[in-house]
């Protein structure tokens, strides 16, 4: 038997998502556009490369059970689940269901979706009983989460949230129509069912409630009219709102698994990552450009919104002062920090710098080597700590950057100045090779940070903070411990930027009593003084430290540990308690005895690698 | 009539020319200090600018014909103002309570904490002093030595530490410290006429009569070598003498030199005790955190407050002439207030 089902009532749906597939189509094919060849090649063949499972394992825990959604917030995820996964088990299921019916394996796009219209009664169809109650149970799955999104509009506390992100109009438009889509499939099946009784637990039960006072024969078509509008007005307004998150992240996902990354550029990826941002939220209520200085703009949420329409708002390129916070929560995981530099990298693409360099001076050669940093210079009392512990400890070191160094590139790259940052780059690792470094110690992480991710050095690169606590265990210093009280600031280069919070933990625990505070490690402030803020007054900066200190001073310590010249720097002048780096505060911890510089011993590099 | 008891707030300079003239005026007088005792900063300083006269004459000289009748409490902290109709009662540490129907804060000026510029290395380098620390030295006639106790042979003068920055928060000139450094040279040009001594300065500000005139001097009879630009930030060498990096923005180039000792000339920030009255009476700050009078130009020492007056140094950086004239016009000001 082959034959088509038709009614009018489904030409608003089936023309919405031709409209919609074209829109795709286009879309993609623009941003394939700003494809290199060679990454062209990797994503046709990216299905047959044996990790597909993979993907699909991650687009199923993503984009349909969204775990890490799950994570940041349980209601947040449910809500989303219900939405994606019971929606795509609706879709999955009414296909296997219409085509077991007809038994064919062409169905009209509309069939399965309109299956219950073209059903007259579920006599001769096979599992009828299991289908109507698998269906209607996905049905209210949905339901459920659609209640859960109208309570999130009406009161976002609930969710932990003090605001979802605003939508703009379009978006509106589509939310509304996604809205309607399932309490109007819902009173379509049920006033059939009241007819034909083909429904489940679900729209059976509420069709006979319905039809005891309600024409259900007569209000049938019009809802089934109505589902159809719904769901095209949607589906044509999905390429121009934030739903287009939806056909983009599995985009992403796929991308990612094989391979690809933020590259300096604005590139197909980045295209990809702005598209895949469903707005959530999340980020909002952790910029602290908005809970500090009510900069509500400079959140990934809007930033990434106005990028994908053309609308580029330059103070959130500008302002933002890349710590980190936003990323660390994004439920999608989107790069946001690398979109913003390249966003700045177009800016100052025609910027020329000449740097002529001094003759590097004739260094010997040592094991160890330190660079302290520019912003280490700016701080004295940390290098002649370090310097006062590694000649306690008897390390041969060679100051690379005593009287002075190159900078390591890292406040150029943050500005997307890259080709600058380059020179400076290759000059400095020129330098550090030539020492014959076989470990290079730093006290600064936003050097430490660049030195790892930029530079080809091929020895380990350590902050001090990790350094010190492995000479305390290798009992070349002793410490004595003192019952202060301190809390310690996670920089945000040093934390989140090379994922270092144990090690200065333990050296502080060595030390002192160190109180724990509630935005520690990943979800540690900033404290203003970021390097990636281009465009913050220093008033602006002010109102930031201060805020971030009232949260590190709420146990009320003795002292305020952190491990970074440039927050020291920052928090110092506002702080009520002192500020301490974290080598400053272990060579005041230091026994008397042990303080005096050593004679100093050759420690061979494998007992220092071992050491690490 | 009644006599009228005025409360001054600050046993500086202007606090005690005020109460002297008020005192003269028929006022009764209570000054309060909250430091062991008065004269404020010129009981640290040992010469003054331009003429290098010495700062014990001006403390002398408002010492000399102090009237009996003013009442001075020294060591003395005001814990609380309240007010009952026109009158003030103020509350201090020491439970005493004072009575009267005017306050004129006196409440002055501190200088830079250096240690927050800490690429300057004060406190942490040995041979990095302030200019309050070479004026001690010179007050208390120690011989200028850097901390190995050798004589310096090339010194560096820091301008504007701590003003004209806003890295350090602090977006006003200070005013005197130009000067006072071009001053200080030559005092230590006079006791170490071997020493190269250099001044580093974004502007010099020479704004009263016989500044200029000095600086001059400085230049051609002191040889002393004035290079405009700011000190990014010092290093140590081992034998404790100092590096300081500058660019000497005349010439656009950068520049290294080794010091002996180096001079930072700290900047003028308002006092604590500008801080806590001005909290305390729920005075207007500026922007610096200085005392705001209700017209800069016509009412000079009104505040928002009624019978609450300024004078001196609590209102921004002045020099020695400056403060004591304010302080004298203040009690015009409060005579007017208080007689009518």
């Amino acid at each position: 038997m082959y034959y088509i089902d038709y009614d009018p009532f489904v030409l608003p749906f089936t023309l919405g998502v031709l409209a919609l597939l074209v829109m795709l189509f286009w879309k993609f094919f623009q941003w394939w556009d700003k494809l290199q060849p060679e990454d062209r090649i990797v994503i046709r063949t990216g299905l047959r490369s044996g990790k597909l499972l993979a993907i699909l394992k991650e687009v199923f825990l993503e984009s349909l059970i969204h775990r890490r959604m799950w994570k940041q917030n349980p209601l947040q995820g449910y809500m989303h689940m219900t939405f994606a996964f019971g929606w795509f088990m609706l879709i999955l299921i009414g296909n296997v269901e219409s085509r077991i019916h007809s038994g064919v394996e062409f169905n009209m796009p509309y069939y399965p979706i309109f299956f219950k219209f073209f059903l007259d009664s579920n006599e001769g169809l096979p599992f009828s009983k299991s289908f109507t109650f698998i269906m209607d149970f996905f049905l209210l799955l949905v339901l459920s989460g659609l209640v859960l999104a109208m309570f999130k509009r009406v009161n976002a506390k609930l969710y932990g949230m003090k605001k979802p992100a605003k939508p703009e109009a379009i978006d509106r438009i589509a939310l509304t129509a996604l809205w309607f889509i399932f309490p109007l499939r819902l009173l379509a099946e049920s006033f059939t069912s009241a007819v034909t009784g083909t429904g489940g637990f679900l729209t059976g039960n509420l069709g006979e409630f319905l039809s005891g006072w309600l024409p259900a024969r007569l209000l049938a078509y019009p809802a089934w009219w109505s589902y159809s509008v719904a769901l095209s007005v949607f589906f044509v307004c999905m390429p121009f709102t934030r739903y287009m998150h939806i056909p983009a992240e599995v985009l992403l996902i796929y991308l990612r698994h094989l391979g690809f990354k933020p590259s300096k550029t604005y590139d197909f990826f980045s295209v990809v990552e702005v598209n895949s941002c469903p707005s959530c939220g999340v980020c909002v209520e952790s910029c602290q450009l908005k809970s500090s200085l009510g900069h509500g703009n400079i959140v990934p949420a809007y930033f990434l919104r106005g990028l994908k329409k053309d609308r580029e708002d330059m103070q959130a390129v500008n302002e933002c002062m890349l710590c980190g916070r936003c990323q660390q929560v994004c439920p999608v995981g989107i790069h946001v920090n690398d979109i913003r530099i390249q966003r700045r990298d177009l800016l100052n693409k025609q910027v020329v710098f000449n740097y002529p360099y001094l003759p590097p001076p004739d260094h010997q050669k040592a094991d160890v080597v330190y660079f302290a940093g520019c912003m280490t210079h700016l701080t004295p009392g940390i290098k002649r700590s370090v310097e006062n512990i590694l000649k306690a400890a008897g390390i041969h070191y060679l100051f690379l950057d005593k009287e002075g160094g190159i900078c390591c590139g890292r406040p150029l790259q943050i500005a997307g100045l890259w080709d600058s940052a380059r020179q400076l780059v290759e000059s400095n690792q020129r330098l550090i090779r030539q020492s014959g470094a076989r470990l290079l110690l730093t006290s600064c992480p936003i050097c430490l940070k660049v030195f790892r991710e930029e530079y080809d050095l091929r020895i380990p690169v350590m902050h001090h903070s990790q350094y010190l606590v492995q000479l305390i265990e290798a009992e070349l210093i002793n410490v004595a411990f003192s019952s202060r009280e301190v809390s310690y600031h996670d920089p945000c280069e040093l934390g989140r930027g090379c994922g270092i919070f144990e090690e200065p933990r333990q050296l502080i625990s060595r030390i002192a009593g160190l109180q724990e505070i509630t935005a520690g490690r990943e979800k540690s402030l900033c404290c203003g003084g970021s390097l990636g803020g281009l465009s913050l007054s220093f008033q602006e900066r002010k109102r930031l430290a201060s805020d971030a200190l009232k949260q590190l001073l709420a146990g009320q310590p003795d002292l305020l540990i952190t491990a970074c010249p440039l927050c020291k720097k920052t928090f110092q002048p506002l702080s009520p308690v002192g500020v301490m780096d974290i080598a400053e505060f272990l060579y005041t911890a230091m026994e008397q005895k042990t303080r005096t510089a050593q004679p100093e011993v050759l420690i061979n590099c494998n007992e220092t690698v071992a050491v690490l | 009539m009644m006599t009228k008891t005025v409360a001054v707030i600050g046993g500086g300079p202007a606090g005690m020319e005020a109460s002297k003239e008020l005192a003269f005026n028929g006022f009764q007088v209570v000054l309060l200090e909250s430091g062991a005792r008065l004269g404020g900063h010129m009981n640290q300083w040992d010469r003054l600018f331009p003429n290098k006269r010495p700062a014990g004459e001006i403390l002398e000289s408002l010492y000399r014909n102090f009237p009996g009748s003013i009442t001075v409490m020294t060591e003395t902290n005001i814990t609380s103002i309240g007010r009952n109709a026109d009158r003030f009662i103020l509350r201090t540490a020491g439970r005493d309570v004072i009575e009267a129907d005017a306050l004129l804060v006196c409440t002055g000026f501190r200088v830079f904490d250096a240690i927050l510029k800490e690429e300057y290395g004060y406190g942490i380098y040995d041979n990095v002093i302030t200019s309050v620390d070479l004026e001690q030295w010179f007050k208390e006639k120690r011989p200028v030595l850097t901390s190995h106790g050798r004589v310096p042979a090339t010194v560096g003068f820091i301008h504007c530490v701590g003003s004209r920055d806003e890295k350090s928060g602090n977006l006003h000139c200070s005013k005197v410290c130009c000067v006072t450094a071009v001053k200080q040279a030559v005092e230590l040009k006079e006791k170490l006429p071997e020493a190269r001594i250099f001044c580093f300065y974004m502007d010099l500000r020479m704004f009263g009569l016989g500044y200029e005139e000095l600086y001059k001097e400085s230049q051609e009879k002191y040889r002393i070598q004035f290079i405009r630009g700011r000190l990014s930030e010092a290093f140590e060498n081992m034998d404790g003498s100092l590096m300081a990096k500058v660019e000497d923005t005349l010439t656009a180039k950068p520049l290294r030199i080794n010091l002996d000792l180096l001079v930072l000339m700290v900047g003028f920030l308002p006092s604590d005790g500008t801080a806590a009255i001005g909290s305390l009476l729920g005075l207007t700050f500026n922007p610096n955190g200085f005392l705001q009078p209700r017209d800069g130009h016509l009412q000079p020492h009104d505040t928002e407050q009624q019978g609450v007056f300024l004078a001196g140094s609590c209102k921004g950086p002045k020099n020695l002439e400056e403060t004591l004239a304010d302080a004298r016009s203040a009690v015009l000001r409060i005579r007017q207030y208080l007689t009518n």
